[in-house]
């Protein structure tokens, strides 16, 4: 009798066979399964929330991750229900019943981007492959989201998209995947300019400070066309990277640039420290062709607010929500987060919350978890309730359609989340552009993929 | 010309930052050998010991008031500070006002604490190191520090305004005879750069004129002949890395009201630092003051539009990003022990 005598090429052999075998049930079923990529299995869905948790954008972050913690408890039937009792679909009331997505228990896993686009792509692969997310939602920088939102195109599942605000989420960069709820930079501009122009005049000289990506460049666009339309003349325009975090050395020079005007198109952590070097610099005592020199801040935000303090009294900007705003809706989505965790919402945590709940709604309607399914059920959406009145998620580039709102720092504030007010809810009708707008051509929605 | 002179003070603002981080670094390289990359991590310890005071002088009795509501429509929650109702209202807001300069007293036990624990605690088993092992050791200990900052500050900039007194800005120009509000220039900068020059010299000087100083400074020139004449230069040493901490967390506390601080604010300054002491010269401290000073001005004439465009057009765009490495690497070819290293330091 012969023993078999291990060899080193045998062990191998055998073992890639024994490999392929434990692998084979999962490949034949893992992806053509029900025909879409990561179809729950079981009694749950799992959701992929993708927030900066650090970098300059962490703060929305932590608070787009509380409105996802809130969403998905109202899903699955907890707490009060917020926007749930006040979100209208196409005209009746919403499919959502309050036992998760189609009667599986929502889960969820989070990933932190870093406010980095190989990082975010990264942490979604991460969730898309190891934890079989149904679909992937977060945002809070424009280069991150078009990243993922690319990302998510080719994995086969559904991005709805956070904060994001540059006008190429929706514009050359599109998605049949992507959807984007929050507002656009061309929308901002479009809103704010008319407001600017009546508080400041026609005759105005603009020097922008931009943050050098995606964002920062189509805002700073879309605000130039839209002040040089009322009369303005942009004197110069300043690229700052992202990592900045002392501006001095860039605002030094606006002091002597003839500027009147100083517009700054940076958002979170960098917005906070270009205006408060702005404000000790003297920009806002100080007097040039013969005004008063002004600071705009066209994207704005309260936590923003909170973290630049006193500077932002009197300066206007735009907001996609405001947690003071009157309608019922926005009171019941206030009422669930202030109850839960102490404080407003910010207008990132209203975004979130509102995508995850028409994410689930779409799946109830389509009665599928399958991009496709959910794609058709959200295009050309009308909805109501959650907070900006009568909304339309728009089918030719999937972003949503509403009312805008201008606002302002607050003078008085009477608390410490009491530091902006809406001076104008500039309506929809204003604020929209045709789908091959010169600021958003080029891309190319495609085909919905559904990833199997 | 105004321009000009604008981003000289600008440079000299950045630069006092740098110098006082890389003095820190330079001394503690100087004295124990040790590469401390968790130098930044001190400067941020610093700058949350502003606003660890702020938070407790804002300690509050909370009552109730029934004729206001907060945002949920609830009665609102009053709150006022105990240092209020200690000193009476005028006082206790002068008190709070002032949380930062007050801060300085607060944040140098607890920097010379902290320095001593972590010199006694780990740095001193990585004496005999590799720098490798110690660069490792104290940047790994960087990111830890910084995860605990952020668990308890959050990961958002905390405001800690300097006092109203000096929050305005100060037209420098007039001084020199320019126009008004030609060269206008924040108040607390111009405090900040004082206050680092009166630092860089009282370290000087505490070096210079002093017998503990006489001593560090021999024990950096010859370890072994200092031990040898029976004077416990490592009990020395310690202190010196608690005095390197205490530098960079005064550094830290002062900078505060400039830009508010985040638990990421010391990794900012940590590779500009690093570079300073490398272009300065490795261990040597007038080296660290000059270098931070001279690229804190470089840095800032590099983001002058004039001088970017400049740049752009014989194909070097960012310039102001990259302005500091590029001086580093022309240096170090030209004067590979940097502007004022001495021979034998980091070298066999």
């Amino acid at each position: 009798m012969t023993l078999i005598k291990p060899t080193r090429r045998g062990v191998i052999q055998a073992g890639a066979l024994a490999g392929a075998g434990i692998a084979m049930p999962t490949i034949l079923t893992a992806e053509s399964h029900a025909g879409y990529r990561n179809a729950p299995q079981g009694s749950t869905v799992t959701l992929g929330f993708n927030v900066p948790q650090s970098g300059p954008y962490a703060d929305e972050g932590a608070d787009e991750l509380r409105a996802y913690e809130l969403a998905v408890e109202h899903l699955n039937g907890g707490g009060d229900g917020g926007m749930m009792n006040t979100f209208t679909a196409n005209g009746s009331k919403n499919a959502l019943k309050g036992n998760g997505i189609l009667g599986k228990k929502v889960e969820f896993v989070t990933g932190d981007t870093q406010t980095k686009s190989d990082a975010a792509r990264a942490s979604a692969k991460s969730m898309i492959e190891k934890d079989g997310a149904v679909m992937i939602t977060g945002g809070s920088s424009s280069g991150v989201a078009i990243a993922v939102q690319g990302l998510c195109q080719e994995a086969g599942v559904i991005f709805m998209a956070g904060l994001t605000h540059s006008n190429d989420t929706t514009g050359k960069d599109k998605k049949a995947n992507g959807f984007r709820h929050f507002f656009n930079g061309y929308m901002s501009a479009a809103a704010l300019a008319p407001v600017l122009e009546k508080m400041y005049g026609k005759d105005r000289k603009a020097y922008h400070l931009t943050a050098d990506y995606t964002w920062g460049w189509t805002q700073q666009e879309s605000i130039a066309a839209a002040t040089e339309a009322k009369g303005w003349e942009t004197v110069k325009n300043v690229l700052t990277p992202l990592a900045t975090t002392d501006f001095s050395s860039y605002v030094a020079p606006v002091l002597n640039s003839g500027a009147d005007v100083l517009v700054l198109n940076h958002y979170g952590g960098n917005m906070v420290n270009s205006l408060t070097s702005a404000v000790q610099f003297g920009l806002r005592d100080k007097q040039v062709n013969g005004k008063n020199f002004e600071i705009v801040v066209p994207l704005y935000s309260r936590l923003m607010a909170r973290g630049a303090g006193e500077n932002v009294k009197g300066i206007f900007g735009s907001t996609n929500w405001h947690w003071s705003l009157q309608d019922e809706a926005s009171k019941a989505f206030v009422k669930s987060f202030g109850t839960k965790y102490g404080f407003p919402p910010s207008q990132a945590a209203h975004t979130c919350y509102v995508q995850t709940l028409l994410y689930a709604n779409a799946a109830e309607t389509a009665g599928t978890f399958n991009p496709c399914g959910i794609a058709e059920a959200l295009e050309g959406l009308q909805f109501d309730g959650m907070g900006n009145g009568a909304t339309e998620y728009r089918a030719d580039d999937h972003q949503c359609f509403k009312d805008v709102l201008v606002v302002k720092g607050k003078d008085n504030p009477t608390s410490e989340f009491d530091l902006l007010e809406v001076v104008e809810v500039t309506p929809r009708e204003q604020v929209e552009y045709a789908p091959d707008h010169p600021m958003f051509a080029g891309g190319d929605l495609g085909q919905c993929n559904p990833g199997a | 010309m105004d321009a000009i002179l604008l981003q000289i003070l600008n440079g000299l603002d950045k630069g006092s930052a740098y110098a006082l981080i890389a003095l820190g670094l330079t001394l503690i390289f100087g004295t124990l050998g040790v590469v401390n990359f968790a130098h930044g991590a001190l400067f941020m310890i610093g700058a949350f010991c502003a606003v660890t005071l702020q938070k407790i002088l804002t300690i509050s009795s909370v009552s109730i008031d029934p004729e206001k509501k907060d945002f949920l429509g609830n009665p609102m929650e009053v709150k006022t500070p105990y240092v209020e109702s200690i000193f009476g209202e005028a006082t206790g807001q002068l008190i709070i006002n002032w949380s930062v300069p007050l801060a300085i007293l607060f944040a140098i036990p607890v920097m010379l604490a902290v320095g001593y624990i972590m010199e006694r605690g780990l740095i001193k088993h990585f004496y005999k190191r590799p720098h490798a092992d110690q660069i490792l050791v104290t940047f790994g200990l960087a990111i830890v520090i910084q995860e605990i900052v952020k668990h308890y500050y959050g990961a958002n900039p905390i405001p800690t305004p300097a006092p109203d007194a000096l929050r305005g800005s100060f037209d420098f120009g007039v001084l020199l005879g320019f126009d008004p509000n030609a060269v206008i220039y924040p108040l607390w900068r111009l405090v900040y750069f004082a206050f680092s020059a009166l630092v860089i010299g009282a370290v000087f000087a505490f070096l210079q004129f002093t017998t503990f100083g006489m001593v560090v400074r021999a024990g950096m020139a010859d370890r072994e002949t200092v031990g040898l004449l029976g004077i416990n230069i490592d009990r020395r040493f310690t202190l010196t890395f608690g005095i390197a901490a205490a530098v960079a967390g005064l550094a830290g506390v002062m900078y505060t009201p400039i830009n508010s601080p985040n638990y990421h604010m010391g990794m900012d300054f940590l590779v500009l630092s690093f570079v300073v002491v490398v272009v300065g010269g490795m261990g040597s401290l007038p080296g660290a003051v000059l270098a931070g000073f001279l690229l804190g001005i470089l840095e800032s004439f590099a983001a002058m539009n004039e001088v970017k465009s400049f740049f752009e057009a014989i194909y070097l765009p960012s310039i102001d990003q990259i302005i500091i490495y590029l001086v580093a690497i022309i240096v170090l070819l030209t004067r590979p022990r940097g502007l004022m290293g001495r021979r034998g330091v980091m070298e066999e």
